[in-house]
């Protein structure tokens, strides 16, 4: 039986050891999922901040599919992209199955709904408090989500940092599109489930602490900078 | 803005089509016993000297693989279920198919041997003893190479282990080694390719209950992606690399794989 802190122990080592296949891995999962997570934000913004401040017809109903497109399953989107970027399939011609490329598409997909769904409570919220002066000032609807957006940056930071969290965490997707090909799309996840199917537990348990490093770091790090942002504004 | 993401994603769509082009590299979908044994890693970076080609290999089941390459998402197929294997071939979407290497499946268990198989050397008695016993088995359950085999071994007997699934018969749905994890933290006996048993890393009290049957020889074979059914596909390569696995020099780096003193495949390509 490994123990944790065999694990705690051979993270470190390999750690320190400077590995250069370690090193290629995890920077593989930072490009895709911090990628993924720019792109769902630059989509996923928006699209939160228009429902939340909107009055349609059916919006209730549009809400309701937004929170509930948060909980897709990884290995859905990556069947439902495989098939997309598959040769037979319509985008085949742009061959980028098995690429980094594709597992930034479908971590994309899978984590858009999470920053649409979260940024639309957040914003609807702040909404509530500035709706009436957004009316005395006759703004236009783009000013209104580009001001709430810009009031609300650092619980949006948090939004963002949730679909992160999610990008690189889930191996479901990004090992069917990407294949878990060794130097080319194999990253932190996919690493961990290959080293568990070969039976070494310790090594998968160590990647796994590794990844949580990660996370640690990327969250740390925006921390830091809405700390600082916050002191600056109060100087 | 809009503009901008649109241009950066097509600089990223034009860079890798130029990526492409430039290197010479082929996607192998490959079972899963050949990667994680690490012949692979054995293997590519030889052919990759003496040829300059890329070899990125998609390893997961039999089935998967199969289907994957019918997709055309593969260049070479490396696998080990012959009769699905001819039935590509015939289809049209494999060129041809070429006897690669072999090993054998072997059934481990725990050291208790609760059905008392441990020594035999017939196989489908094994299993009848292990069906009447009620012992636990976990099977692949996943349409994979060593499924198939163990499917086609449980019909030469009188048992119907699918009809107990879910009792003493476990489907697991996994990986060769998902399936070995599942089936030693349960106690139940697994079929295994010995390639990836050999180089397994969680055998805990686990060891080779049965071994030595002729039925339990394990063919590999490989099979080029036809380029008229896929014309995606980088052809040249793959035939280079189909060759060169079964020349000399691709058949002696098979045999000179071991794991703790152990060869793991066995080449039996037809003499060029």
């Amino acid at each position: 039986m490994q123990s944790m802190g065999d694990a705690l122990g051979l993270a470190v080592a390999l750690v320190l050891s400077g590995d250069a296949d370690l090193l290629e891995i995890v920077l593989l999962s930072l490009r895709v999922s911090l990628t993924a997570t720019a792109f769902a934000c630059i989509v996923g913004l928006p699209v939160g901040a228009l429902v939340a401040i909107g009055r349609f017809r059916g919006r209730s109903a549009v809400l309701i599919v937004m929170n509930a497109l948060m909980g897709l399953p990884p290995v859905v989107v990556g069947l439902l992209v495989y098939l997309h970027l598959s040769r037979s399939g319509p985008l085949g011609f742009l061959g980028l199955l098995y690429t980094p490329t594709a597992m930034i598409i479908a971590q994309t997909i899978l984590i858009a709904p999470i920053v649409a769904a979260l940024s639309r409570q957040v914003i609807e919220d702040l909404h509530v408090e500035y709706a009436e002066q957004f009316r005395s000032l006759c703004l236009t609807r783009t000013q209104t989500v580009q001001a709430l957006l810009w009031d609300a940056r650092y619980s949006l930071l948090t939004v963002g940092l949730a679909g992160f969290g999610r990008a690189v965490a889930e191996v479901g997707a990004v090992i069917i599109v990407g294949g878990n090909i060794d130097h080319l799309t194999r990253v932190m996840t996919t690493a961990i489930a290959l080293e568990t199917s070969k039976g070494d537990l310790g090594l998968a348990l160590a990647l796994g602490i590794i990844l949580l490093g990660i996370a640690l770091g990327v969250n740390a790090a925006v921390q830091s900078v809405r700390m600082a942002a916050v002191r600056h504004a109060y100087v | 803005m809009l503009f901008r993401i649109l241009s950066v994603t097509a600089t990223t769509l034009a860079l890798a089509g130029a990526a492409m082009a430039q290197d010479q590299s082929i996607i192998v979908q490959s079972t899963t016993s050949t990667a994680n044994s690490g012949l692979y890693d054995h293997l590519l970076p030889i052919f990759r000297d003496q040829t300059g080609i890329q070899v990125n290999v998609v390893a997961v089941g039999t089935g998967q693989a199969i289907a994957n390459a019918r997709n055309c998402d593969g260049d070479v197929l490396l696998v080990h279920a012959k009769s699905s294997e001819e039935e590509f071939v015939e289809s049209g979407i494999g060129t041809a198919r070429t006897n690669l290497m072999y090993n054998d499946f072997v059934i481990v268990g725990p050291d208790d041997d609760p059905a008392g198989v441990g020594g035999m050397t017939d196989v489908q008695d094994a299993l009848s003893k292990i069906a009447e016993e009620g012992a636990l088995f976990a099977s692949r359950g996943d349409d994979s190479g060593t499924h198939k085999k163990e499917m086609l071994l449980w019909g030469d007997t009188e048992a119907d282990p699918t009809a107990a699934s879910g009792d003493w018969y476990r489907e697991t749905g996994s990986g060769m080694g998902a399936t070995l994890n599942a089936g030693i933290g349960m106690g139940a006996y697994v079929i295994t390719d010995r390639a990836t048993w050999i180089s397994f890393e969680n055998k805990q009290d686990y060891a080779v209950q049965v071994e030595g049957d002729e039925d339990l020889f394990n063919q590999y074979g490989v099979i080029p992606v036809n380029p008229e059914k896929c014309p995606s596909v980088n052809s040249d390569a793959a035939q280079t690399f189909a060759d060169w696995l079964v020349s000399d020099a691709g058949q002696e780096a098979i045999a000179d794989y071991e794991v703790d003193g152990q060869q793991l495949f066995f080449p039996n390509a037809p003499e060029n």
